[in-house]
């Protein structure tokens, strides 16, 4: 069975078809969730973003024109609204200290090497990135995002993105390193 | 064996662009340009290693984020259904408007009521993904009409039960294609097969007819 193509859905939504929107939401709804709360660090502000994000297309959907997937359209509308939450709350900045302030469920690096758990340790010091470094890991490997698409949802030029994920992985590394797992690179 | 200068800016380049190779979002020119590297350079195959244990646990560290609660699709809707009725807009990329409005048109509207009462979302995705494309009306008509061009066109309509897929099958076990409709719960359908005398034509629809999966009735018109 070939399901409706997003593009499609959208062209129902822009007609005010709200079974289309149904659709979008149940689609891409986790995925969106995921990415702004990785951003905001709280749940229920997370929860309420998404549905800012979807009612951001609800009513602008007829302005979609398909220059990019939906799925980056949504993300880029989810980091927009994310990061001007977080400009209202001056306490929560995007820097190494709020990576601190993250829920994992794993130990700490140390300890989860103690236990051999370098998957976890691993997980660990991805979670301890910066919230840019962060953004540009998951964006790229959780949301399968090419490097077009990446620098269309954070505004930056295609270089500069593939610049931050060299960096990203190469701050990964040294947390590794640091963390006792040495894997030859950086 | 390394074959490759590692300070060489194309070694950088195809380096780079490792994360987008693992996670399967690289042009295709440019992913052949990578394995043709990595075919060749033991230590950036290992680095590619490296890169696909960050893909995995990456994807299980967002896994571990878990889902949301029911309170966001609440609140959505809600200011949706706060909004009222809109009028349609018109879009600029408008052909797939255009195949829109025609999947839409084939949507049973009473299943558009009862997944737009639905109350878990995910239910009703896959009610909609079910039946978006699906024919609808309360009866199954089929009749053959006059055959003027040496095309056999055929008239029926679909019981509402049956799915995308069963008309999918039953249009390609007839060879043949959806070329209008709905007129009164109706869709024509053409033959592929031209110049079909008036006893094959009998019998296709014969055999239409014992697909009583996705037909109820059948009537023929000579």
């Amino acid at each position: 069975m070939q399901a409706t193509s997003d593009e499609v859905l959208i062209g129902r939504i822009a007609s005010g078809d709200r079974l289309a929107m149904q659709v979008l939401f149940a689609r891409h709804h986790l995925r969106v969730y995921r990415f702004v709360l990785r951003l905001m660090r709280d749940e229920s502000v997370a929860e309420d973003l998404i549905s800012e994000v979807f009612l951001d297309v609800w009513r602008q959907a007829d302005r979609f024109e398909g220059r990019s997937a939906v799925s980056t359209w949504l993300l880029a509308i989810a980091r927009f609204k994310a990061l001007s939450a977080l400009r209202r709350k001056p306490d929560q900045e995007l820097d190494d200290e709020t990576a601190e302030a993250i829920e994992d469920p794993t130990d700490d690096p140390e300890a989860a090497l103690g236990k051999k758990d370098k998957a976890a340790a691993m997980r660990k010091c991805l979670a301890g990135l910066s919230a840019e470094h962060r953004e540009i890991i998951d964006l790229v490997y959780y949301h399968e995002k090419s490097v077009e698409e990446v620098a269309v949802i954070v505004g930056i030029p295609e270089a500069t993105v593939k610049t931050r994920m060299f960096y990203a992985r190469k701050k990964l590394g040294e947390l590794l390193k640091a963390a006792g797992i040495e894997r030859g690179w950086p | 064996m390394n074959t490759m200068n590692q300070e060489a800016p194309e070694r950088r380049e195809i380096e780079a662009l490792l994360p987008w190779h693992a996670a399967g979002t690289l042009s295709r020119g440019d992913a052949e340009r990578v394995e043709r590297a990595l075919s060749c350079d033991r230590e950036l195959a290992r680095r590619f290693d490296l890169v696909r244990e960050e893909l995995h646990e990456t994807i299980h560290l967002n896994e571990l984020l878990g889902h949301p609660s029911s309170r966001a699709a609440d609140r959505l809707f809600a200011a949706i259904e706060a909004e009222g009725a809109r009028a349609p807009a018109r879009r600029s990329f408008d052909l797939a408007g255009r195949v829109a409005a025609f999947l839409s048109s084939l949507a049973p509207r009473t299943l558009a009521r009862a997944a737009g009462a639905a109350a878990v979302v995910l239910l009703v995705q896959s009610a909609v993904m079910t039946s978006v494309l699906l024919p609808g009306g309360d009866n199954f008509i089929l009749q053959s009409v006059p055959n003027t061009d040496g095309v056999s066109r055929i008239v029926v309509r679909f019981v509402p039960q049956a799915t995308s897929a069963d008309i999918t099958k039953f249009l390609n076990t007839h060879k043949a294609e959806l070329v209008g409709g709905p007129k009164d719960g109706n869709y024509t359908l053409r033959l592929a097969a031209t110049g079909i005398p008036k006893e094959g034509l009998l019998n296709i629809v014969r055999q239409m007819q014992g697909e009583t999966k996705i037909v109820d009735f059948v009537a023929t018109k000579d």
